[in-house]
């Protein structure tokens, strides 16, 4: 079995920040990543994207194409396209690729695996045509599409960012549906502590609404009652804003309530994890240098709590450095300097998170409207098994099966979980999460049924390009 | 309805779902060519059997699952299309699964 000092799972700017890092440092290392290219989510597409798209998506986006090229030069072993599926108590990594599993071993396990969107429950949510915001800018940075007529729905930078992107490249969205209460702006302005690089994130901000402003974008502010309509597809959306009903058609509806933590593999390897009220999401205990409560595995990027693409980077750098320097290496004043930079990009976060913390509704779902969207179980369902005495999400699993789908609990797992403890009169710090099991993603059994383990052929591993 | 900016410079590709020539670009997954194309809808649910389609395009929601050349249960959003693919919807319902 090949054995890796150090392994790392994701390839945003946290993932490759730290196996570039790593490598420096003169770790063997491997970066696994589901993808295709570099980049993550973030940087999805960037190394190959034209001077055009570069325009569109702005010079944020830009910057991940040095990252990418510098992580292409760094030596670590990259292995596009694997999905890691589990990861054993003496870090024996457990991966499929190219229709094949196989077994690696690390020393150190980086997990850089990054953030999912907040489940968004609400009426018609499910209905083919309905998105999520992330999956435009998908479909805008790996495949160059845009939809004509998509309106924007929820809260968050991101629909913001994603709405200047589209203006930018001459397809203005048909509106923006946001959910921010007017009130919060007040009590998120007092959360403000102004430096230059909170100035830098704001100045940012300001600019991309007042580009949906002057391309004349209809924006609805403090939108309430939202519900997708339609009939076997979505068709409008409809909601309460500035006192007045409406209902707007479109062919597109993009849902975003902001980002949390992908927690599937750190929950996997049974590391601690507690509630951030202000973030409004799980994440995991970590020490000051990123590593979990289970040793030797750090956790860095948005999987660690949401700080966004710079913040991930610089997590990055310093998960590895933390490593050279555990193994007897001089690191100097580098991981100091770290922390440093780090708190300085993190001032603006509580600004934003209180700003555009999730929406009461889709928080509390109304208790027709479905939660876990594999199993198709409402948000009533979950609130009659807590009257009846069932704890907490784990038996509220055994009893509806919700969490238990393909997704294994993916989509639903926070909104489960923030439904019970509401139920319960808690907050969801008391209330337990799913137990994520093996494999992290589903796999053939004939595949399963021809993988060894240990003895697994290492030329899927040796031989891997790491220029493909 | 989905459009393409800027020059569409990858080879064009081609490949049939439930029958019907799917034209896409060499790059496209298969959630993002087959929504190119106008089609919404790739699967039934599992329970009521309601009609779903790509949501996150980021390999986690499992909404897109879709059978790609005899394999069930591949995420559309995760595979890369190719030429001559056959790509299907499924029926997942708990009452197709038995039948």
């Amino acid at each position: 079995m090949t054995h890796y000092d150090v392994a790392v799972v994701g390839a945003g700017p946290a993932g490759m920040s730290a196996a570039i890092e790593s490598a420096r440092w003169g770790f063997s290392t491997v970066l696994f990543d589901e993808q295709a290219a570099p980049g993550g989510q973030i940087y999805r597409a960037v190394e190959h994207a034209s001077p055009q798209m570069l325009g569109v998506l702005g010079d944020d986006y830009a910057s991940g194409k040095s990252l990418v090229a510098e992580f292409r030069d760094s030596g670590a072993v990259y292995l596009p396209g694997a999905t890691v599926w589990n990861i054993g108590s003496e870090l024996q990594i457990n991966f499929s690729r190219l229709g094949t599993s196989s077994e690696v071993s690390a020393g150190s396990l980086i997990v850089a695996s990054g953030a999912v969107e907040r489940p968004t429950p609400m009426p018609g949510w499910t209905l083919p045509g309905v998105v999520t915001a992330g999956a435009c800018q998908i479909l805008l940075k790996a495949h160059g599409l845009i939809d004509d007529n998509v309106i924007f729905i929820g809260s968050g930078p991101l629909l913001w960012l994603i709405s200047s992107q589209m203006i930018v490249a001459g397809r203005k969205p048909t509106a923006i549906v946001e959910t921010v209460p007017l009130a919060r702006y007040g009590v998120a302005l007092r959360k403000l502590s102004l430096d230059l690089t909170a100035i830098k994130y704001l100045r940012k901000g300001a600019a991309m609404m007042w580009a949906a402003k002057r391309a004349g974008v209809p924006i609805y502010r403090d939108a309430r009652e939202i519900a997708i309509e339609g009939t076997g597809r979505a068709e409008a959306v409809s909601f309460h804003a500035n006192g007045q009903y409406h209902r707007l058609e479109a062919s597109l509806f993009a849902l975003h309530q902001g980002v949390v933590p992908n927690q599937q593999i750190t929950r996997l390897l049974q590391c601690e994890h507690e509630w951030n009220q202000h973030q409004r999401c799980f994440v995991p205990v970590l020490d000051s240098y990123g590593e979990e409560s289970v040793s030797n595995v750090f956790v860095v990027g948005d999987g660690a709590g949401i700080g966004g693409a710079k913040v991930a980077a610089l997590q990055g750098r310093r998960a590895a450095k933390r490593i050279a320097q555990r193994a007897g290496e001089e690191v100097g004043t580098e991981l100091a300097d770290l922390q440093t930079r780090l708190s300085r990009e993190m001032t603006i976060r509580p600004f934003l998170e209180t700003l555009y913390a999730p929406s009461a509704a889709v928080v509390a779902p109304a208790d027709t409207t479905t939660v876990c969207r594999c199993e198709e179980m409402t948000a009533g369902q979950i609130r009659q098994a807590v009257d009846i005495g069932v704890p907490g999400p784990n038996q509220v699993k055994s009893l509806l099966r919700s969490g238990m789908g393909p997704c294994q609990g993916r989509m639903c797992g926070l909104a489960v979980a923030e439904i019970i403890a509401q139920r319960q009169g808690g907050s969801p710090c008391g209330a337990d999460y799913y137990r994520i099991r093996p494999p992290l993603k589903p796999l053939p059994l004939s595949e399963l049924a021809s993988f060894n383990g240990a003895s697994t052929d290492s030329s899927q591993v040796q031989g891997a390009p790491s220029h493909d | 309805m989905l459009t393409r900016i800027g020059a569409a410079d990858g080879t064009p590709i081609s490949f049939s779902f439930d029958g019907q020539p799917i034209a896409a670009v060499d790059g496209d997954s298969v959630a993002a060519a087959l929504l190119k194309a106008g089609q919404r809808v790739l699967r039934a649910s599992t329970v009521s059997g309601a009609p779903r389609g790509p949501f996150c395009m980021m390999g986690v929601c499992f909404e897109c699952l879709i059978e790609v050349d005899g394999v069930t249960n591949r995420q559309a959003c995760m595979v890369r299309a190719s030429s001559g693919m056959v790509v299907r919807r499924q029926d997942n319902t708990a009452g197709a699964l038995i039948a």
